[in-house]
C-alpha cells in the first residue's frame, strides 16, 4: 500500500517552458504578437486619415504626434510589424499549398522571414528619409 | 462510423454551418493585402514630409483613393478573422468570449467605417 502512495515520475508532454527554441515556433509566435500589434495599429492609419479629411490643424497635430521620438518608435515598429506579418504569411500561403515542408525549408523560410522585414523596414524608412533629404 | 447524413457531408459545412469560409476569406484578403500594403507603403513614402495641400490633393485621387478603400475593407476582414481565432484561443468563459467576439466585429467596424468615411470625404467633401 505505501508503495502505491509514491510519486512516480511520469514522462510530461514537452511545452514551451523546456521546449529547446526553434525560430520556426518563435516566427509562430511573432506572426500572432504582430498580428494583434497591427488590428490596435489600425488606430494609426484611422487617425491619420481622419486628421487629413478634419483639416489643416488636425493634421499639424498628428504630425507632432508621429514625430514625437515615442511616436517614430511606433512608426517605426508598426513598418516592421506590418513587413513581419506579410512575409510571415507569404510562408504561410506557401506551406497551405504543402510546399516547403520538410525541416530545413522550414528553417530557411523562417529566416528569411524575419531577415526580409528587417532589411525591407530599414529599405522603407532609409528611402523615405532620403527623399525628405535627411539622409 | 460516420452519423452524419449524406446530406451534411456532401454540403461539407461542418458543425459550425460555415464551412470553410473563414480560412478562405482569411486566405483571399491575406492575398489581396499583399498588394495593397505594398501601395499603401510606396503611398507614405512618397508623402513623407509633404505639406497639408499635397497630401489632401493625393488622397482625393481615385487613383489612391480605390485602393486605399479596397485595403482598409480587405484589411478589416482580416484582422477580424485573426483576432477572432486568438479570442478563441485564449478566452474560454463563455460570457468573456462572447463579449470579446462582439468587441472584436464593434473594433473592426468601427475602424473600417472612420476610414470610408474619412477617404470619402476627402474625395467628394470638397
Amino acid at each position: 500500500m505505501a508503495e502505491a502512495e509514491k510519486k512516480v515520475e511520469r514522462p510530461l508532454s514537452p511545452h514551451i517552458s523546456i521546449y529547446s527554441w526553434q525560430i520556426n515556433m518563435l516566427m509562430s509566435i511573432v506572426h500572432r504578437i504582430t498580428g494583434a500589434a497591427l488590428y490596435l495599429g489600425t488606430l494609426l492609419l484611422a487617425a491619420w486619415l481622419v486628421a487629413v479629411a478634419s483639416g489643416e490643424k488636425a493634421f499639424a497635430l498628428v504630425n507632432v504626434l508621429f514625430a514625437h521620438p515615442i511616436g517614430k518608435v511606433v512608426l517605426v515598429g508598426y513598418t516592421w510589424a506590418l513587413l513581419q506579418h506579410l512575409f510571415g504569411g507569404l510562408r504561410h500561403l506557401l506551406w497551405d499549398t504543402g510546399r516547403g515542408l520538410h525541416i530545413w525549408q522550414v528553417n530557411a523560410l523562417s529566416w528569411l522571414t524575419i531577415i526580409a522585414s528587417i532589411a525591407l523596414t530599414l529599405a522603407v524608412w532609409g528611402t523615405g528619409l532620403y527623399l525628405r533629404g535627411v539622409l | 462510423m460516420a452519423y452524419r447524413t449524406p446530406l451534411a457531408r456532401v454540403r461539407g459545412l461542418g458543425s459550425a454551418k460555415e464551412g470553410t469560409d473563414h480560412f478562405w476569406m482569411q486566405r483571399l484578403t491575406a492575398a489581396s493585402n499583399l498588394v495593397l500594403v505594398a501601395f499603401l507603403i510606396v503611398l507614405l513614402v512618397r508623402l513623407a514630409g509633404a505639406d497639408y495641400a499635397t497630401v489632401k490633393a493625393t488622397l482625393a485621387r481615385p487613383q489612391n483613393a480605390i485602393p486605399l478603400l479596397l485595403l482598409v475593407l480587405s484589411g478589416v476582414v482580416h484582422m477580424r478573422l485573426g483576432m477572432q481565432t486568438i479570442i478563441e484561443d485564449y478566452v474560454h468563459a463563455p460570457g468573456r468570449r462572447i463579449a470579446a467576439t462582439m468587441l472584436n466585429s464593434f473594433f473592426a467596424a468601427g475602424v473600417a467605417i472612420t476610414c470610408v468615411f474619412a477617404v470619402l470625404k476627402l474625395s467628394f467633401g470638397g
